[in-house]
């Protein structure tokens, strides 16, 4: 039953993923968090984290942990978990596959076309509201610890403050920035 | 010459193997292996083939690979560059996602995983500001993205909702726009 499920929700997750692997994440989140509850928020934030320092797509990653993880927490065996997460990866492509080979030509010759090119702008725009609302859904006591004057929310900001300006402003590559928040947490938290 | 099955397979697993940061940090090693070192497109096809891509649902990367692939050699070559891109990030993830457990009650690991938490929100809020610039939000359209990222945040609303309700919208504005 699970396998129907996972199967089912990331089939519609890659058809209507716009925007690359950051609006996936906001679609992953909102299925797999919010709507079945396969994983928790922590969970989640913890596969982001490793998903951004593994090679390969972000949103094929993603599908694969989660894949991997919603079964396991369902409770079958690791090997189930294994078949869940090639079960979630393939189901993630195959809509968009077989739309890039359909249509792929026919759009490379009508790229100009005006009214595919409006709906896409509209898509767009939602797109960045998308991953703004992925961004403010991780936003949380497992993130950050509880608000107020403690060692973890202090730290939590100022690493949030840190890793966004060196990341938006200087374009920092995320792996670097992750593998010195980790650092920071692994000095900080041990005195 | 036709290219190779496993020449494909091979530039498309190299690809996949050896960028970190998600399919957009593919592009440069793409146009490597596929403009530069095999020359099977010319760099105006390879900007117009990432272009479609992007604007096609589904993961960018695997978009490219299933786009060349297909070109080059069909639905074989399509198969076999999609494989290539994956194999490596896939047994890579499996493995994490297999022994992460079991370390992650060491008291080590909490403390590390306590420092990238807040780092893992900033870089997913990162990229809006970047996009939003990209899709030229102004105060015209500004309420587009602030209502979908209210409609998801605050009510629960599934982003495929919004994602589909965007695109009608979209349909809507072009026919209105064309009749004017």
């Amino acid at each position: 039953m699970i396998f129907f499920q996972l199967f089912y929700t990331f089939l519609i997750i890659g058809a209507f993923t716009f925007g690359g692997g950051y609006s996936m994440i906001a679609l992953i989140q909102g299925e797999v968090v919010g709507h079945w509850g396969w994983m928790t928020a922590q969970e989640f934030t913890d596969l982001l984290a490793v998903s951004q320092m593994t090679p390969g797509p972000v949103g094929i990653n993603t599908a694969t942990y989660a894949g991997y993880t919603a079964v396991v927490n369902a409770g079958y065996p690791a090997w189930a978990g294994v078949c869940g997460s090639l079960l979630a990866s393939l189901a993630v492509i195959i809509i968009p596959v077989t739309l890039v080979m359909l249509v792929g030509s026919w759009l490379l010759s009508h790229k100009e076309e005006p009214r595919v090119a409006t709906l896409m702008k509209v898509v767009r725009l939602a797109v960045v509201g998308l991953i703004a609302a992925a961004a403010l859904g991780l936003v949380g006591v497992e993130s950050f610890g509880s608000v107020g004057l403690n060692k973890q929310f202090i730290v939590s900001v100022a690493i949030f403050a840190a890793v966004f300006i060196f990341s938006w402003r200087y374009k920092k590559s995320p792996i670097l920035l992750i593998v010195a928040s980790g650092l920071v947490g692994l000095i900080v938290y041990s005195i | 010459m036709q290219p190779k099955y496993c020449d494909i397979f091979w530039s498309f697993l190299k690809v996949g193997a050896f960028t970190v940061g998600g399919g957009y940090a593919m592009i440069p090693l793409m146009q490597r292996e596929l403009v530069t070192k095999h020359g099977w497109m010319g760099e105006e096809e390879f900007m117009d083939q990432v272009a479609l891509s992007q604007a096609m649902p589904g993961v960018f990367a695997v978009n490219m690979a299933t786009m060349t692939g297909y070109r080059l050699r069909g639905k074989g070559g399509a198969a076999v560059a999609i494989v290539g891109n994956v194999l490596v990030p896939i047994v890579f993830i499996l493995l994490l996602a297999m022994f992460f457990r079991t370390f992650r009650e060491n008291p080590i690991v909490d403390r590390i995983f306590m420092g990238l938490r807040p780092a893992v929100v900033a870089l997913i809020a990162a990229p809006v500001f970047t996009m939003a610039r990209n899709a030229k939000v102004g105060w015209s359209n500004v309420w587009i993205p602030v209502a979908s990222a209210l409609l998801i945040w605050l009510f629960g609303v599934s982003p495929i909702v919004v994602v589909l309700v965007a695109a009608l919208l979209g349909y809507i504005y072009s026919l209105i726009t064309r009749n004017s």
